[in-house]
């Protein structure tokens, strides 16, 4: 089968990954900006990072014959440095113009502090000013539920942001109602240890249907697998659900969201 | 490709899943255990943490048909006011407020 990973942090990854992934059946990637499991010390090293995430890895990956996407964004653990932020707002709209990167993200919330929120808004602003298309990263944890609600009064609150061009990230059993509920898409990330698991993503599949899901491995430098899309593809097969849906959820839903972008192409 | 979906019959889950979950409950019997047999067990037993991880047990009996989200329920911070600063925390997997709250 084809998938599409719409969420994989292939900086952290090996190049044994690229090829896995290749061989397995991932040809399209889209890879947001993140935290780097340290805080950064200036916007200098943003600069660099952006610079990896829309030069290095799309060469890296097409070795292989992935296609590599990337998301542009200042991630919420940094965001209580907000000298910091403003550093890094100011070099966003340079690398956003690049040939492969489809919009804002991942931006969001962590522990909801109120320097969180301040960077939030601003970022929602540049995606809204630049009709971006936007990731949102939601709380980890006990922070989820409060986050997630937090960020879409944000959003719906400017009406110039399309909530069909919002894909609400990291979204679980008890916030994909609201989420689905209030017009965004959401994402459901398959983690080893302290997410989601392919059993319980396919039952979200199954309770919330098939309209606006997209599936990631969000793979990263912690306990994570870059197949893990492909698992739950599997997960899904063997329940006894058509082709046509496995590939709706993995391959088609993925193509539909990121190609709101006209730079996005799967193969 | 049209192929018509054949979904499971729920004795077919439990013969596809029995196996891993009988082996999930064991591990978390075996992870209480440990915490009984290990020093400072009555400080550990006080902890908010173990104190939400026995709700979510009790959830499981009592939540018929929608256990998953009302043990994610049980587990967040329902409040809605933000933080007035995030440095230094980190999240734990479980509300702290629950316990004073008695919930």
């Amino acid at each position: 089968m084809k998938a599409i990973d719409p969420h994989i942090h292939m900086v952290s990854r090996t190049t044994d990954d690229y090829l896995k992934m290749a061989i397995s059946g991932i040809h399209t990637v889209a890879e947001p900006a993140f935290w780097a499991g340290f805080d950064r010390s200036s916007a200098d090293s943003f600069r660099d990072y952006f610079h990896q995430l829309t030069v290095t890895e799309p060469a890296r990956a097409a070795r292989f014959g992935i296609r590599h996407y990337c998301w542009i964004g200042l991630n919420s653990k940094e965001s209580e440095n907000l000298k910091l932020a403003e550093d890094v707002l100011a070099i966003m709209p340079e690398f956003i113009d690049r040939p492969t990167a489809l919009g804002i993200g991942e931006v969001g919330l962590n522990k909801n502090s109120r320097n969180e929120i301040a960077v939030l808004e601003k970022q929602l602003a540049l995606a809204a000013e630049r009709n971006e298309l936007i990731l949102i990263h939601t709380p980890h944890l006990e922070d989820k539920l409060k986050g997630t609600r937090i960020i879409m009064d944000i959003i719906r609150a400017d009406a110039r942001i399309d909530p069909a061009r919002v894909l609400i990230d990291h979204a679980e059993e008890h916030t994909i109602g609201e989420i689905k509920d209030r017009g965004f898409w959401f994402g459901l990330t398959l983690y080893p240890n302290s997410k989601g698991s392919p059993e319980r993503a396919i039952d979200a599949v199954e309770i919330y249907g098939t309209d606006r899901i997209c599936i990631n491995s969000s793979a990263d430098w912690s306990v994570s697998d870059p197949l893990s899309v492909l698992k739950c593809a599997n997960e899904m097969r063997r329940r006894g659900h058509p082709e046509q849906a496995v590939n709706q959820v993995f391959y088609e839903n993925p193509k539909s969201f990121l190609g709101q972008c006209p730079k996005f192409q799967a193969d | 490709m049209n192929d018509p979906y054949r979904p499971l019959t729920a004795p077919q889950v439990l013969d596809l899943y029995f196996i891993e979950n009988r082996s999930r409950v064991l591990d978390i019997a075996s992870f209480l255990d440990r915490i009984d047999r290990y020093a400072g067990a009555d400080e550990a037993r006080a902890e908010y943490r173990y104190q939400a991880l026995m709700r979510t047990l009790r959830l499981l009996v009592e939540s018929p048909g929608d256990r998953t989200r009302a043990i994610q329920l049980s587990l967040s911070d329902p409040t809605s006011e933000p933080l007035d600063s995030a440095v230094g925390l980190k999240a734990w997997g479980a509300w702290e407020g629950a316990q004073h709250e008695g919930n």
